[in-house]
């Protein structure tokens, strides 16, 4: 018996029961209320009351079996749970009919049920944030056992190339020190396209979000803010596929006709197209922060006889500065974490270079790399992908903190 | 001599001041400009890559039952056909045969699907061999070749030819990955959001919360991957590749978008709402359940549309936990082995060969008419229920 089914026979069987209780629960109370004697609570609360005596200690059992048995404490039959978790019901059943008595406070009671179960869903938040570090320091761990973390920090090659060979259980084939984890080449990489995006998608987004907070008509406006935003509804595969099926080539035609030779993976062009998907994040974040600027410093401004633009760049914008690094802050970090446009359109090829035009590779394209093929889950190879993750995640973690301070910092400056 | 007074609009000082300001004006519109260009010629770009997939040509043959059709289908064709006729037409021929014995002998005229390179060849793609092309010419000359619209991109799953791929196990694929991720997201994203709006204490714990949903959000996707790789897969025993898997992960994902926009829709609600239902004697769990839920509902639905089209659009994440496997056949459980709709486009995209690009176009149409769908029905449902107190 699976799992799965196990699951769904114990919800089959709680469900009458469930049924079950809650007219038993309410029956009793009406009875109850009918004899003339004043209960606390509704009769359907004392229906739900007895639901919960019935379900939470049979669906508890259930649950620490599950966990017992994947924590490898005990592993018991599943009917065997089946059966327990049902007569646990059916002894809660009774027991909860028996409870409801006029000075029960059912309704307390359950609105603490909920309050808890809320409570717990609200955890769960938290618990994904200790599971992602966790999985990822635990493989990131088993990494730097073998590779040492000044070489994966300072190392300039990366060629995993042979690891493979030992994931295949040959490898005593692999000469000594043919794999190097110098994770330098790929962060080069992520830099020159985060740099490359970024210096697309700051001008165009900030110079829109200018227009359309300081000059557009309102009716201007209504058309140009939703008709950026499908920038950032569309998935990034197609940006990935737009990039490496129309941008490379044009970049490729162009670099020929000035003369020089650009790559069919050269990272210019998933930088451009990532620019592009940035701008609307960039344009709306500092849109936002423009507006929400008080008028009064407009009307100081030109009290003191400046123009429209002058306004704009010695009053508005440095008083918007740090809600638009906050924007700068965000973009970038989308920008370190976009995975399907460099994956499609940047090189595999790791290459320590200054030059655009040339193909590099990135965190994430190694990351997808190292994860697609028919490794094993414990090779350097795949480890070395969690390592990488782990830099990932830690620096878009600072980049968000900080850029979230300084939104904060500046809404109680000017709320 | 008269001095002419500063501020005046012959001032070459003002009007050099003028002159920036109309510059500057220019830049900002110039912006929004080349950001409408590239969004029109981004759309125009797939449109003509992919528009040409929603139609295939097809070519009228004589299908002959014989003998050694019964072994390869191909001999059912004549002999200059063959290389001109899918081979996923014929492929079936002997299983036909086999099932229906009564077939075997007889003669049958049908419409069938050409080679892709053909068809690519008919489209004006590609060229095709030089000994191929002119049987190709006749053909169409004489009416043997017609150009219909392609349903079978709708209705049948991938192929290896190009010819027979379609979208239909993908789409299924991504309904079943978003059912996961909607059971998995939304009740506990709407539980959350209501526990720290309505209920939670002003403590440390809550504002612990509150950080860590604002920073999962801006967590870059392929992460979640990693943690659905290490977590559902290696720990749980999760199957790879399954909707299951892709669900839970993409979830984890959803959440706390759906946290955020739930909570913004509750605070929506003003208080005297509250007091009032407080002061009729509910309970905390009444005031939400019957009075502040149903009033916020429009709000939730509208975050949890925007959630479910950024899952459905994702691919990163997936393709760690091998969501990028070769399905042919539709799965039919949560199970089984899936793949979703942008993971096909991505698989589609790293093939060589010229037919799959309009293949890929075509499903980057699909995909996309889905999510804007999507994400007008939001806006409307916004537009609709919006309600200023």
């Amino acid at each position: 018996m699976g799992i799965g089914t196990t699951t769904l026979l114990l919800l089959l069987a709680l469900a009458p029961l469930g049924l079950l209780a809650f007219r038993l629960g309410r029956g009793k109370a009406i009875a109850n209320m009918a004899a003339g004697i004043s209960m606390h609570s509704r009769p359907q609360q004392y229906g739900w009351y007895s639901v919960v005596w019935m379900g939470m200690p049979a669906l508890g059992v259930a649950l620490a079996a599950a966990v017992l048995s994947l924590l490898g404490v005990i592993s018991p039959a599943r009917e065997l749970v089946l059966l327990v978790s049902v007569a646990v019901a059916a002894i809660g059943l009774a027991h909860g009919l028996r409870a409801i008595r006029p000075e029960v406070r059912a309704r307390n009671a359950l609105d603490n049920v909920v309050r808890y179960l809320l409570m717990g869903a609200a955890l769960i938040s938290i618990m994904t944030t200790i599971a992602i570090v966790l999985s990822i320091v635990f493989e990131a761990m088993r990494f730097f056992r073998e590779v040492s973390v000044w070489e994966f920090v300072t190392g300039t090659v990366w060629a995993p190339g042979d690891t493979f060979l030992e994931a295949a259980g040959r490898g005593d084939e692999v000469e000594e020190g043919t794999s190097f984890f110098g994770s330098v080449p790929l962060f080069a990489g992520t830099f020159m396209v985060t740099a490359i995006a970024m210096a697309t998608a700051l001008p165009i987004g900030l110079l829109s979000a200018i227009f359309m907070s300081e000059y557009a008509t309102r009716a201007q406006r209504s058309i140009a803010k939703p008709v950026l935003e499908i920038l950032a509804g569309i998935p990034t595969v197609v940006y990935g596929f737009f990039a490496a099926i129309t941008v490379t080539p044009i970049v490729v035609d162009i670099a020929e006709f000035f003369g020089l030779d650009a790559s069919y993976s050269n990272i210019l062009s998933p930088g451009i197209v990532m620019g592009i998907m940035i701008i609307p994040f960039i344009s709306s974040l500092s849109d936002d922060v423009i507006n929400s600027i008080p008028q009064s410093l407009r009307e100081g401004a030109y009290a003191l006889g400046t123009t429209h633009s002058e306004t704009i760049k010695q009053v508005i914008l440095p008083a918007a500065l740090p809600g638009v690094i906050s924007a700068f802050l965000l973009g970038v970090s989308r920008a370190l974490g976009e995975t399907m446009i460099v994956v499609m359109a940047a090189g595999v090829r790791p290459n320590l270079t200054w030059n655009p035009l040339e193909d590099m590779t990135t965190v994430t394209v190694n990351i997808v790399y190292a994860l697609t093929g028919d490794q094993a889950f414990d090779s350097p190879m795949t480890l070395a992908a969690f390592a990488l993750g782990l830099v990932l995640f830690t620096v878009t973690l600072m980049l968000n903190l900080v850029s979230t301070y300084l939104v904060r910092r500046f809404k109680q400056k000017y709320d | 001599m008269q001095r002419r007074l500063t501020g005046s609009a012959d001032d070459p000082r003002i009007r050099s001041r003028y002159r920036t300001e109309s510059r500057f004006k220019a830049y900002t519109i110039t912006a929004l400009f080349v950001a409408f260009a590239i969004i029109l010629a981004f759309f125009a770009d797939i449109i003509t890559q992919g528009y040409s997939a929603f139609w295939r040509s097809e070519i009228q043959v004589t299908l002959d039952y014989n003998e050694r059709a019964e072994r390869v289908g191909q001999f059912a064709l004549q002999e200059e056909l063959r290389e001109v006729v899918s081979r996923g037409a014929v492929r079936s021929i002997p299983l036909e045969i086999r099932n229906n014995p009564e077939l075997a002998g007889s003669t049958r005229e049908v419409w069938v699907p050409v080679y892709s390179r053909v068809d690519q060849y008919l489209k004006g793609n590609e060229e095709l061999d030089p000994e191929l092309a002119p049987i190709v010419d006749r053909l169409a000359e004489e009416d043997r070749i017609r150009n219909v619209f392609n349903w079978a991109f709708f209705t049948s799953g991938d192929s290896k030819l190009p010819e027979m791929a379609g979208i239909f196990s993908a789409a299924v694929g991504s309904i079943l990955v978003l059912f996961v991720t909607l059971m998995f997201a939304f009740p506990i994203g709407v539980m959350s959001a209501i526990y720290l709006e309505e209920f939670a204490p002003d403590n440390k714990l809550t504002q612990l919360i509150e950080v860590n949903i604002n920073n999962l959000a801006a967590v870059p996707s392929i992460i979640f991957g990693l943690l659905g790789l290490a977590v559902f897969i290696n720990t749980f025993g999760v199957p790879r590749s399954s909707a299951l898997v892709g669900g839970l992960t993409l979830g984890l994902m959803t959440l706390p978008i759906i946290i955020i926009s739930t909570r913004a829709a509750l605070r929506s609600v003003p208080d005297p709402i509250r007091l009032g239902a407080f002061a009729m004697g509910c309970s905390r769990w009444q005031v939400v359940r019957d009075h502040v839920l149903p009033l916020s509902l429009p709000g939730i639905l509208t975050g949890t549309i925007i959630g479910l089209a950024q899952a459905m659009g994702e691919t990163a994440p997936l393709i760690i936990v091998g969501m990028i496997a070769y399905i042919p056949d539709a799965p039919t459980s949560i199970f089984d082995s899936a793949t979703v709709l942008p993971a096909q486009v991505f698989t589609w995209a790293s093939e060589p060969r010229k037919a799959f690009v309009e293949k890929t176009g075509a499903g980057i149409m699909v995909l996309l008419a889905i999510l804007l769908t999507l994400n007008a029905a939001a806006v409307f449902l916004r537009r609709r229920f919006e309600r200023r107190w």
